[in-house]
């Protein structure tokens, strides 16, 4: 099964993630359907697709909070996802913003990049860890990329929404993942906010790969990439989005609901 | 980040301050006659409820683990120093045995059991205080938070915890006293256990512990593990999602905890004279998590206030009208979930906040 999705051969590099025909259910229902995609390295993509058409569940599977009733996620080529834990996930370099924005609310807006900045994870590290200059000027250009550095003290949980967005999107800026997956960046956000997001996401893309969900049509256009509709846990279209927009396939799911 | 930056200056000029006032104090009104030798002992077990609290307030405050089971790390502490001072008694005992405590002559023991072997030494009794309780809150939770039991089932199964505890410890063949525990003790490290001098030692000791307790909860809390349990504490799964073992950062904390409730027992039991089973009784451990409730949780300092004015109220009320006792427990508990979520720290800090509120909205306001 191995040797199948990650041929030996020296030809092209892996893509960096491969789902080979995941399955999922919950109580019957199948929430992933035998979903196979590929995305490469350095891609930003989008996913759309109506609710309950498998997004979340296919970043859930992903990051590793839920494993699959069958099929394989590879990393990298080589790392099966499905086998290991979500802290080691995300150690190896995927970092995820979900759908409704959870920063830690407790905390202030400068602790919570500082948690998600790349740096020792261990428990007896982090008791003896302290910040370097450098991880401090880090922190704060990232406050400043954010537009939060007037807050930076203040806990997170007083934040707007759209603020809290940004502080998630900071987070992973600060994470430094090779892959990141953003579930609905722009739920929530006034059309302003929503359009300097589409510039941060252009912006991380230059130098991660990213994956977006999203509902909104406007700002997957405005993304301005390559699209993918997944509708009953399975791919149903794939291409520009005026391709994806003009199959009649998806014009069915979406009208037809 | 060095010791000092612990607490800043104001915090270290009350940490010392009152350090050093209830260091002294207790001990030189005691020597000059003004404070009675009774009261002592009696302060130097409050000392060592509030290094309990700490300890519950560490895991519970900071990491969101509300365990309802310390009063056994407590209590496995105190069983270890109380074997350390059987041993010390000697063949001063009823029996007169020089080798078997009074209890195994009693029921016609033979040879002492082979985990009495050592507690004629102190610093292997200490050891003991150390590592039982270490060691059974690291397996415990090993498996607890691997499973990723939490909330209200991990309170519960650390209540089934200490009463499995109990009903063993009840029991005479497991070799610690049974019913009645370990008691009649005579000495510690050669002082007269029951002279007033060996008393304030035993008072200085706790308040000292209670105090170094302190600095290392607050470190622990201002650490970077600290933001770590406080992330969890609020969405653990975010805090998975970072890279970071929510597992391990609270089985490292939960471990410390428990060791600083064993120092604590193991510190308590020569001051009472006495421990037994009825130490690892469920109640008393969702008593310690009132103290913390009603002192405050999360500030470590409310833990403190918390268990010594919970405990007054408790020798007070016992004292003259023991029948009502617990129904103020329970109406305190009650009141302190309606009203003062925040206990009494939380409270003051509200207060605090008003009065600055006043003022504070209009200075701000231009700026916004």
């Amino acid at each position: 099964m191995n040797a199948a999705a990650s041929p030996k051969g020296h030809t092209a590099p892996h893509p960096l993630l491969y789902l080979d025909g995941v399955n999922v259910s919950f109580d019957g229902f199948k929430a992933l359907n035998n979903l196979s995609l590929v995305v490469e390295r350095g891609e930003l993509r989008c996913i759309i697709g109506p609710n309950g058409a498998g997004k979340t569940t296919m970043m859930d599977v992903i990051t590793g909070k839920t494993r699959p009733d069958s099929g394989a996620v590879f990393f990298d080529g080589t790392v099966d996802l499905t086998r290991l834990d979500e802290s080691t996930i995300a150690n190896l370099g995927i970092g995820r913003k979900f759908q409704r924005p959870t920063v830690f609310e407790n905390l202030t807006v400068f602790e919570n990049l500082e948690l998600a900045q790349k740096g020792p994870r261990g428990a007896w590290r982090t008791l003896v860890a302290t910040l370097t200059s450098e991880q401090r000027r880090e922190i704060a250009a990232t406050l400043e990329t954010i537009g939060l550095a007037a807050r930076e003290s203040v806990p997170a949980g007083t934040l707007s929404h759209g603020q809290k967005q940004w502080l998630e999107i900071g987070m992973l800026l600060i994470q430094d993942q090779q892959l990141l997956l953003l579930d609905e960046p722009v739920a929530g956000m006034t059309d302003h906010e929503t359009q300097s997001t589409a510039a941060l996401i252009q912006q991380l893309a230059e130098k991660h790969t990213v994956i977006v969900v999203e509902h909104d049509m406007d700002f997957v256009r405005s993304l301005n990439t390559r699209v993918t509709v997944l509708h009953e846990g399975s791919v149903l279209a794939d291409g520009t989005i005026d391709y994806v927009q003009s199959q009649h396939a998806v014009i069915e799911v979406y009208l037809g609901r | 980040m060095g010791p000092l930056s612990l607490l800043n200056r104001s915090g270290w000029v009350w940490y010392l301050g009152t350090v050093l006032f209830l260091l002294l104090s207790v001990p030189l009104l005691n020597a000059a006659g003004i404070l009675p030798d009774y009261l002592v002992p009696l302060l130097g077990k409050y000392a060592c409820y509030a290094l309990l609290a700490l300890s519950l307030d560490l895991v519970w405050g900071y990491a969101g683990i509300l365990s309802l089971g310390h009063g056994a790390f407590f209590a496995l502490g105190g069983y270890a120093m109380g074997m350390y001072l059987m041993r010390q008694i000697g063949t001063r005992g009823v029996y007169a045995n020089p080798i078997l405590p009074d209890f195994m002559v009693f029921l016609n023991w033979k040879e002492l059991p082979w985990y009495w072997y050592g507690f004629d030494h102190f610093a292997f009794a200490a050891l003991m205080v150390v590592l039982v309780p270490g060691v059974l809150a690291f397996v415990f939770g090993w498996f607890a938070f691997r499973s990723r039991v939490t909330g209200v089932y991990l309170s519960i199964i650390t209540q089934a915890l200490t009463y499995a505890l109990l009903l063993a410890f009840f029991r005479n063949d497991m070799g610690f006293g049974g019913n009645n525990g370990l008691t009649d003790f005579k000495d510690i490290l050669g002082f007269d256990i029951q002279s007033p001098a060996t008393r304030r030692g035993l008072y200085v000791a706790s308040v000292l512990a209670l105090g170094l307790g302190y600095l290392v909860c607050r470190f622990i809390v201002a650490s970077k593990l600290g933001r770590v349990l406080r992330g969890l504490r609020d969405a653990e799964n975010r805090v998975r999602f970072l890279g970071y073992s929510v597992d391990r950062a609270k089985l490292l904390v939960f471990t410390i905890s428990a060791v600083i409730a064993g120092v604590a027992g193991a510190l308590y039991v020569p001051q009472v004279g006495i421990i037994n089973p009825s130490e690892f009784s469920p109640a008393n451990s969702i008593e310690i998590a009132i103290w913390v409730a009603a002192g405050g949780r999360g500030t470590l300092v409310g833990a403190v206030v918390g268990a010594v004015l919970v405990n007054m109220a408790k020798t007070w009320l016992t004292g003259s009208l023991p029948e009502f006792w617990l129904f103020a427990l329970g109406g305190l508990f009650v009141l302190v979930t309606l009203v003062f979520p925040k206990g009494i720290v939380g409270f003051a800090q509200q207060v605090r906040d008003w009065r600055a509120g006043r003022t504070r909205p209009l200075a701000e306001e231009p700026r916004s």
